[in-house]
């Protein structure tokens, strides 16, 4: 199943009718220690680009944007309760969000994994 | 922004302890470590953190004799500095003539007869440099020491450790000052540090700073620790942050700092901006530097507005984060002298959002220095 990325770091994955959205692995570790999250509430709606919620390590706040348009049909509160999952499986159970695409052609213009890769490494 | 970062002696001992480095005040520093913010922080109040301050701006203030030399400075600072004992530091403050904060210093009277040394913060260095020089008498001269690291130990364990390096370290009380060797390296150590917890800060040669750095971190209770938990460290500590919690703009009054104008220096008046600090020391300052914790688990950072509960602006956020001893968002900010008051309900309004809080008393973690 594949992942795409986002220049601002967000993952999207497919997950039956829905997309499961998060931080990569890579920029939990760049944020380090995390200590807050801010998910959108289920039913809200965001374009593509939208802030959409909100990760804070010890040093600095950070938006997460809407990585595709869509509605919000689930939140992971697991990570609002415990913020430091993020740095353990950002990529896994630490989740941010399931989104409803309003138009999943949205994806194609996303990195796919070795795009990201290289990205990452031309930002280091 | 093509300046050339300054590295300091133990910027490689940096990056083989895994640092991230970052700019800071016109150095390459470590931000963190391997461990990471959050687990540093934890560690310094649990045993004992090393930290590289070498940035900061170290010099000697020399004279004929401490008569003298303290004159010079009482002239820029509202501190006694003229009755500081031999042995002794002391926190102070550089002022304008408008009572506002050019930079807080540590100052310190060795057993030689008219140095004092001074410890400024590494982004003021500069302009206090030439603030000083240009307001001291002939017979007064600032000498910076250059070619001098500064290492601090901080946390319960720092006294033990010290202690097997150089015996009698662990008798120095909290804010007395000795020249001592320190693992056979000579040293200049105060107890004193900018994390709340016990500790000293060592101030050595730069061709010395690798070794002593390594003998420090032989100890198992000793792990090299960034800028990020010094932050979060003195800012559970309540510790004011140079150009965010005191300003040119904030008075020592204001920004809760007042114990470190000298009782007989108010009741002479002569220091610069003594009217307007009088003045608010009497009748009380307009708005004042407190504690803020936030209800909620979002911190507040500098910058955020507060408000009262009708929604009016009150004050903004100074220095606010995550404090991990607290285990939840601290903060610090000026609110009006009205809403200063331990127990006042605030309004932060972070993203948007306010988000109820508390002015509560400083500091969040309690200070654990040694006073013997």
């Amino acid at each position: 199943m594949t992942v795409k990325y986002t220049n601002d770091h967000e993952y999207v994955r497919s997950d039956g009718d829905f997309f499961v959205v998060g931080i990569s692995k890579h920029a939990a570790e760049q944020l380090g220690d995390v200590v807050f999250v801010e998910l959108p509430e289920v039913g809200q709606t965001f374009s593509k680009g939208d802030d959409m919620a909100v990760v804070e390590s010890v040093k600095a706040a950070s938006d997460v944007y809407a990585p595709i348009s869509g509605e919000i049909v689930e939140a992971n509160s697991a990570i609002v309760d415990d913020p430091a999952k993020v740095n353990e499986d950002a990529q896994g159970f630490a989740w941010f969000v399931k989104i409803k695409a309003s138009d999943a052609s949205e994806l194609d213009a996303l990195m796919d994994e070795a795009t990201y890769k290289s990205f990452v490494d031309s930002e280091a | 922004m093509a300046e050339t970062l300054r590295k300091t002696q133990l910027h490689a001992l940096h990056l083989e302890h895994g640092a991230k480095m970052t700019a800071f005040a016109g150095y390459e520093m470590p931000v963190q470590y391997a461990l990471g913010v959050l687990k540093e922080h934890l560690h310094v109040r649990d045993k004992a953190g090393l930290f590289d301050v070498s940035h900061m701006g170290q010099a000697s203030l020399v004279g004929p004799d401490h008569e003298t030399t303290a004159a010079a400075l009482e002239g820029l600072v509202p501190g006694e500095i003229r009755k500081l004992k031999i042995g002794r530091q002391r926190y102070t403050v550089l002022l304008n003539d408008h009572g506002g904060i050019i930079d807080d210093l540590m100052v310190a009277r060795n057993a030689r007869d008219g140095h004092l040394n001074l410890v400024v913060n590494a982004a003021c260095k500069d302009k206090d440099y030439s603030f000083i020089e240009q307001h001291l008498p002939e017979n007064v001269k600032l000498v910076p020491h250059d070619d001098r690291a500064l290492l601090a130990l901080q946390g319960p364990n720092a006294a033990t450790v010290m202690e097997e390096l150089a015996p009698g370290a662990s008798a120095m009380k909290f804010m007395q000052c000795d020249t001592m060797e320190v693992a056979s390296v000579a040293c200049g150590v105060t107890r004193s540090g900018y994390t709340g917890e016990d500790g000293y800060e060592i101030s050595v040669h730069q061709d010395d700073a690798n070794t002593l750095a390594a003998t420090l971190l032989g100890h198992d209770d000793v792990q090299l620790i960034g800028l990020g938990a010094r932050d979060s460290l003195r800012l559970e500590a309540g510790l004011c942050l140079y150009g965010h919690d005191i300003t040119e703009e904030t008075s020592p009054v204001e920004g809760n700092i007042a114990f470190a104008i000298g009782k007989r220096r108010r009741a002479e008046g002569s220091f610069p901006g003594a009217v307007r600090i009088l003045q608010e020391l009497e009748d009380g300052p307009s708005r004042l530097r407190v504690g803020i914790a936030p209800e909620g688990r979002a911190p507040a950072r500098e910058g955020v507005e507060i408000q009262d509960a009708d929604g009016n602006s009150i004050g903004a956020v100074t220095s606010g984060g995550f404090g991990p001893s607290k285990g939840g968002p601290v903060a610090m900010g000026y609110v009006d002298a009205q809403f200063a008051d331990v127990g006042t309900n605030i309004n932060l309004i972070v993203r948007g959002k306010s988000l109820r809080a508390q002015i509560v008393e400083l500091p969040f973690t309690p200070h654990r220095y040694f006073r013997g």
